[in-house]
């Protein structure tokens, strides 16, 4: 690692400002060296999300993806230069962004988190490896992986120089940046605040024995308490379809708690969620009750779905509200919706609910347990299409 | 509804614990329903959480109220047009500050119950009083600061009471001078917020090479450690510190807040805090809030019998402490007796927010 001590900017991987020389999406080199990445860094054996990463890395996923890719017989490029801006608190977010930079057919710029997690340096000490041999020194100039604090002229020079811009981290990381100018062609791709829900079928629930029951609460878990419930893609809110029977409810609960009983609940934690449970019943509309398990799960039974996006949870703070059926909570969607997960909803219904409501909102839809499963799909951007550009060829 | 003036009557660490136990059960009781009653927003909250404000409690069984909801709504029990007094938390700059709304019966019970705690340290005399900060603390009267009111609260209790500090926040040497020929050979009451007695008072002594005569002086210094660290000085520092730069050993420190103006908790001689008749003190678990026995830390619950203008009779503090005993301090005073151990630690979450981060 190299340090401009001028600056206070760190070279994490760098060979010079990356060339903007475009290539095709899933060129064979990129494809080659991301699969060689996985491999790296599965021998690696360390950290679940550096992990979970190189699995998505994986030569046979790759193909898979390119296969989809190609069932479109369109020309594309990559535009050039990316410039990634990635979250602090999710440390293997970079290294996606930067793959799906690299499967888009760009150069890349990466600025990581300032944090100090190890699992930057175990991904950017795989990747410079990787650029020392011989089959991959053509890459060597199109990655540049960079660590700076907020420092406007750094990030405005990298913008300069790019084609894309892409800006991880909510409303306030995509307002300070759209301060700061991008060439008249280049394009952003900004994940801004988002609101993900999760829909789960009473009857599918009460069919499961104790197993079932647990890997639901499982996959539950992975989705809300493994990143504090602080995910834009973490549900905040559960609609219970056919909802009937409180103790069915109540089992799927017991599961989630019995799981979550190793949570780390900091003493912060505690206190951010009672004092959030206290603010919500405050105000005293909308909300028919509450169950509390302990601190580890606050359960607020809501009457009415109105403003519900404007209730978030964290570390375990849950909204839950019943429904007939999905068609009911249409009128609250809006554009803010990102994420619904769901357990026991058949695919022809899922689709009938977004089609057949004409829905403002809600881009991803994944079964309870994948929320966080971040692909070259996401919060309703084709990443390697918006990524590249189209060559219209007559 | 409890009379505060009966209690007030007892001496104010009096009640060993089935009798303040009592009392508590009852007073909580009636203070829970008063302000179900007066206040809406805490009446939605106990309520949500599944109190009962009609039936009878056991004293850990009443409901707390985070201290934070004073920083984020306006929560009160008596018309607006009752309110003598908006008391502010000093609140670190970026901070929002807690507001409190006194009327006069609140206001006046703090009065009196802050002069029977402090007097059992004090003495019954009004002893000429030294004020070590200056008279800017006191600057806007209509919002009083933390600190402000405890000037005034405290200064209730002397007399002739000097302020040690100049607009500047020197030390006017001259002025404590004449204050102490005017009262040689009378105790003196000191009083002083702990960080600005280091700074600007122990330091400015030392710096000075002079010597304050003050062995008759009995300190009450309160406001937190938090600043002392960052000094790395502890209390015996503190103490030690003050005895060699003038002399003062009788240094007693106090937990208040500015939600539970009045009932303060005083630190004896053997370093213990003290529930006096007018509170009261749980420390739970952060898990589940369930409540932790003596020697086991956890979040300080506080609980004081003053509060009737707002709901802040009973409040979960992001303070950390341990109980270190029940009516069998060394130094005679019964009720509870506890430890401060410092602030709950921010922890960060995980989760996509915060890319570009704010310097």
């Amino acid at each position: 690692m190299r340090e401009d001590k001028k600056g206070g900017l760190q070279y994490l991987v760098w060979d010079g400002l990356p060339q903007a020389v475009p290539c095709a999406p899933y060129s064979e080199k990129e494809c080659a060296f991301v699969s060689a990445l996985s491999e790296k860094l599965i021998a690696l054996r360390r950290f679940p999300d550096v992990v979970s990463f190189a699995f998505f890395c994986r030569k046979a996923n790759i193909a898979r993806l390119k296969r989809e890719f190609d069932k479109c017989p369109e020309l594309r490029l990559g535009r050039g230069t990316v410039f990634h801006i990635t979250p602090s608190n999710i440390p293997i977010n970079f290294a996606f962004s930067l793959v799906f930079g690299m499967l888009s057919g760009n150069a890349n710029i990466v600025r990581v988190p300032t944090k100090p997690w190890q699992q930057v340096d175990a991904v950017c000490g795989a990747i410079n490896e990787l650029l020392a041999l011989p089959e991959f020194r053509e890459l060597k100039q199109r990655i540049a992986m960079v660590r700076y604090g907020r420092d406007d002229g750094m990030t405005g020079y990298f913008s300069e120089n790019c084609d894309a811009r892409v800006v991880w981290g909510g409303d306030d990381a995509v307002n300070a940046l759209r301060k700061i100018p991008i060439p008249p062609r280049a394009v952003e791709m900004a994940f801004a605040d988002r609101y993900s829900f999760c829909a789960l079928d009473e009857r599918a629930v009460a069919s499961l024995d104790d197993a079932g029951t647990a890997r639901l609460a499982e996959n539950f878990y992975n989705d809300t308490y493994l990143v504090d419930q602080n995910a834009c893609s973490s549900p905040n809110l559960i609609v219970w379809l056919g909802a009937e029977k409180p103790e069915i409810r109540e089992k799927f609960w017991r599961a989630v708690c019995e799981r979550a009983a190793g949570y780390r609940m900091a003493v912060s934690f505690a206190m951010d969620k009672y004092s959030a449970l206290c603010e919500c019943l405050a105000d005293g509309c909308g909300i028919v009750g509450v169950a509390r398990h302990g601190n580890l799960a606050y359960r607020v039974r809501l009457s009415s779905l109105d403003g519900v996006e404007k209730r978030r949870g964290k570390f375990g703070l849950f909204f839950e509200y019943d429904a007939a059926c999905l068609d009911e909570i249409a009128p609250c969607v809006t554009r803010k919706w990102q994420t619904m997960t769901y357990f026991g909803i058949d695919e022809g219904a899922l689709r009938e609910f977004v089609e057949g409501n004409a829905l403002k909102g809600i881009d991803r839809i994944a079964p309870v347990g994948s929320a966080l499963d971040i692909g070259v799909m996401w919060d309703g951007f084709d990443i390697i299409r918006t990524l590249s550009r189209v060559v219209d060829v007559r | 509804m409890f009379g505060l003036d009966e209690i007030a009557s007892k001496p104010p660490f009096s009640l060993c614990k089935n009798e303040k136990n009592a009392l508590f059960e009852r007073a909580l009781g009636e203070l829970s329903s008063l302000h179900c009653d007066q206040c809406a927003d805490y009446k939605n909250i106990v309520l949500g959480l599944g109190f009962d404000p009609d039936a009878p409690h056991r004293v850990e069984d009443f409901p707390f109220l985070p201290v934070r909801l004073f920083k984020t709504r306006d929560l009160l029990s008596v018309e607006r047009s009752e309110i003598v007094k908006t008391m502010t938390s000093s609140g670190t700059t970026g901070q929002a500050a807690s507001k409190i709304y006194l009327d006069r019966g609140t206001s006046a019970a703090q009065t009196k119950a802050l002069a029977k705690i402090a007097s059992d340290f004090l003495g019954g005399a009004r002893l000429p009083m030294l004020i070590i900060d200056s008279t800017e603390a006191l600057k806007d009267r209509n919002m009083f600061s933390a600190r402000g009111a405890g000037i005034l609260g405290f200064s209730m209790l002397g007399r002739d009471a000097t302020y040690a500090l100049d607009d500047g926040m020197r030390l006017n040497f001259s002025a404590v001078s004449d204050f102490l020929e005017r009262h040689a050979g009378e105790n003196i009451f000191v009083f002083g917020f702990t960080f600005m007695i280091w700074e600007h008072f122990y330091k400015a002594i030392e710096r000075s090479g002079r010597h304050l005569p003050l062995d008759n002086g009995i300190l009450i210094h309160g406001g937190g450690w938090k600043k002392m660290q960052g000094e790395a000085v502890d209390a015996a520092k503190f103490k030690e510190g003050l005895r060699e730069a003038c002399g003062l050993r009788r240094v007693y420190n106090y937990y208040g807040m500015v939600e539970q103006t009045g009932s303060i908790f005083m630190e004896c001689g053997e370093g213990r805090l003290h529930c006096s008749v007018f509170s009261d003190v749980l420390v739970r678990d952060h898990r589940d809030f369930s409540v932790r026995p003596i020697g086991e830390p956890g979040l300080l619950q506080v609980i004081s019998l003053l509060p009737r203008s707002y709901p802040g009779h009973s409040l979960l503090t992001e303070d950390i402490g341990c109980l270190t005993g029940e009516d069998d301090c060394p130094c005679g005073r019964l009720g509870k007796t506890f430890r401060i151990d410092g602030r709950a630690p921010q922890a960060e979450a995980r989760g996509c927010s915060d890319t570009y981060e704010r310097r």
